[in-house]
């Protein structure tokens, strides 16, 4: 049990979040494996953002279990807290700062050291090509720097597990393409992602989805079995059979 | 302890890059201290009188110079009719006149007693009676310079003092206010827009899933706007010593003490009001209606708080400024130590204290 507890990145047991009398998350059981890049799709209000503040330490859940990077949601949020990354659909990068800053900033609240900030962000700026506007303010580059410069940000830290809210909201699809690539890169040297989008072409780049629908996981396999399993050769037409049965609206 | 280095210095960075912040922090204190020292000044002075002499006797002549003599009074040309008087108060050059009857001297010196109509401005009721009272004070000093040695049986001569500002400098009242207004606007308003920012730009979200405590967050947010606020106090103090000519009679150590518990006071209420709005505009708006406008009203540098009506002098007793006003005017005017201030020090650290309490839990159970 325990080796096997060691090689899942998320485990979540009857994982339940109940508002009142409302269950946002309904028993909902799935794992995620080491680097794994894991889609998880859903409407909006089909409870996605509820689990997924659950297993960032931000909420705790009203029953079942889960553990992220082997640590326990109820009882180890700070480790939790260590161990991930995050990046959201608003970039969420300072406007007023530097890129550098930037990533100093956000090195420093993960506690690195200051050689190991230095070292690595000259190394992310290289890798990035972002030299000429290390000094430049984040809020005069181009949206899809922002979008990459964030992503980078969310793993400097080097976390064991990412969370990627919507992560290509408002992005052209050059962009998005090349932003997958990064997502590959970071799940090539060991990062489990977790990732949730409303495209599906992205989708298809996930190895491995989940569907849910009114606060219940409805479908977990990887893009090309789900497919064959309803007998399409399209995520959407998948996504949309799975989700039409939603009950709940859209919040 | 490096952590919130790190945080602090990214606040600084926001602070000095924006413009509009560094306006409000460091132009408004300016700006403040110069329109209450000097444009919103209620002293009496150089006020335009007109004289209407119809006894143009020797009398009325040193009577005269002895208004134009006093810096309270601009002396206007001498009018001859009430047509004229009235002219002058509505074209706004007077604000108060003097009528010297026919015989004025004559009835002065031989019933031993004589008329004089003074006439004000009732429009500005204050002012009117600080006028009034001049003049009479005039009138009758030389009315006793007349009668030196005149045998009076009885006589009561007040001798007035006014405590605590003897030369009725009215910058010292203001001060005292305006340093508990640029707290309100530096450390609620600023604090509550700063954290509501990070909130809009979705920056809150990144640094509650950080390892960061939701305390430290807090913590790190107000800090700069304590030391911001301690070096506008400073910046204050020293334009009322030196600009206005305030003297601080008191502790220095102490003024500093409560200030720092004032600010605190302050930034719990921006942080709770930050907790409770969700864009910067309403945190600005409830900063500055909800928390400037009672400080403005209701701390009683403005209006006196004894004149008020009940209701609003039992709502006065909830606002912070209030005891701070009252501790600074003690502390600075007055030279009181601590003894003096310690009940209104105990409500304010009670209130800060709870505010404090109240926004931890609302940004606490925001997270649940």
């Amino acid at each position: 049990m325990q080796k096997t507890m060691e090689n899942k990145a998320i485990i979540c047991r009857e994982l339940t979040k109940e508002f009142g009398d409302f269950k946002a998350v309904d028993r909902i059981s799935f794992e995620v494996n080491q680097g794994e890049i894991f889609g998880f799709l859903g409407a909006n209000g089909a409870g996605k953002t509820t689990a997924m503040r659950i297993l960032c330490g931000l909420s705790y859940p009203s029953s079942g279990e889960a553990t992220v990077a082997g640590f326990d949601v109820y009882k180890q949020q700070e480790q939790i807290k260590k161990n991930i990354g995050y990046m959201s659909q608003k970039f969420s990068l300072y406007d007023n700062l530097t890129t550098l800053e930037n990533i100093e900033f956000y090195g420093g609240v993960y506690g690195l050291s200051r050689p190991e900030i230095k070292e690595r962000s000259a190394q992310l700026v290289h890798t990035l090509g972002l030299e000429k506007e290390v000094k430049k303010l984040v809020g005069d580059l181009p949206l899809g720097w922002k979008q990459k410069l964030a992503f980078s940000v969310a793993i400097f830290h080097r976390p064991k597990i990412v969370f990627l809210d919507e992560p290509t909201g408002g992005v052209d699809p050059i962009t998005r393409r090349q932003f997958w690539d990064m997502i590959y890169e970071a799940a090539a040297s060991g990062i489990t992602v977790f990732v949730t989008t409303h495209y599906m072409d992205e989708a298809e780049y996930c190895h491995r989805i989940s569907v849910m629908v009114d606060g219940r996981v409805e479908a977990i396999d990887s893009p090309a079995n789900l497919k064959a399993r309803f007998h399409t050769d399209s995520m959407d037409e998948v996504f949309y059979q799975l989700a039409r049965g939603a009950k709940r609206t859209a919040d | 302890m490096k952590l919130l280095f790190v945080f602090i210095r990214k606040e600084f960075y926001h602070v000095f890059r924006d413009r509009r912040t560094l306006l409000i922090l460091f132009g408004l204190p300016i700006v403040q201290i110069i329109l209450f020292g000097y444009a919103l000044s209620s002293e009496v002075k150089n006020i335009g009188i007109a004289i209407q002499d119809n006894a143009h006797d020797i009398h009325t002549a040193q009577i005269t110079e002895k208004i134009q003599s006093s810096s309270y009074f601009k002396l206007q040309p001498a009018v001859s009719n009430y047509a004229d008087i009235e002219q002058q108060f509505k074209n706004g050059s007077i604000k108060c006149a003097l009528v010297f009857p026919v015989n004025f001297g004559a009835d002065l010196l031989r019933t031993g007693g004589a008329q004089i109509q003074l006439i004000a401005d009732a429009s500005d009721p204050n002012t009117a009676t600080t006028l009034t009272n001049y003049l009479q004070s005039i009138i009758n000093s030389y009315q006793q310079q007349l009668n030196p040695n005149a045998k009076i049986s009885y006589e009561i001569i007040p001798e007035t003092r006014q405590l605590y500002n003897e030369e009725q400098n009215g910058s010292l009242n203001f001060v005292p206010g305006v340093i508990a207004l640029i707290f309100m606007i530096v450390s609620t308003a600023l604090t509550s827009v700063a954290v509501v920012r990070e909130k809009e730009l979705g920056t809150m979200e990144i640094l509650l899933v950080s390892p960061l405590k939701p305390v430290m967050v807090l913590i790190a947010k107000a800090i700069p706007y304590l030391v911001l606020s301690l070096i506008n106090f400073v910046v204050i103090l020293v334009l009322s010593v030196f600009l206005l000519k305030v003297e601080i009679k008191g502790s220095v150590a102490l003024l500093f003490a409560e200030s720092i518990l004032f600010i605190i006071t302050c930034l719990a209420l921006g942080l709770l009001i930050s907790n409770v709005t969700a864009s910067q505009q309403t945190a600005m708006l409830i900063s500055m209606m909800g928390m400037m406008l009672p400080t403005l009203i209701l701390t009683g540098f403005m209006f006196p708080l004894e004149n008020m009506p009940v209701l609003f002098q039992l709502i006065s007793h909830v606002i912070p400024s209030r005891y701070y006003y009252i501790i600074i005017k003690n502390v600075m005017l007055k030279g009181l130590g601590f003894g003096y201030v310690w009940k209104e020090t105990l409500v304010l650290a009670f209130m800060t204290v709870s505010l404090l309490a109240i926004a931890l839990r609302k940004f606490k159970t925001r997270l649940a």
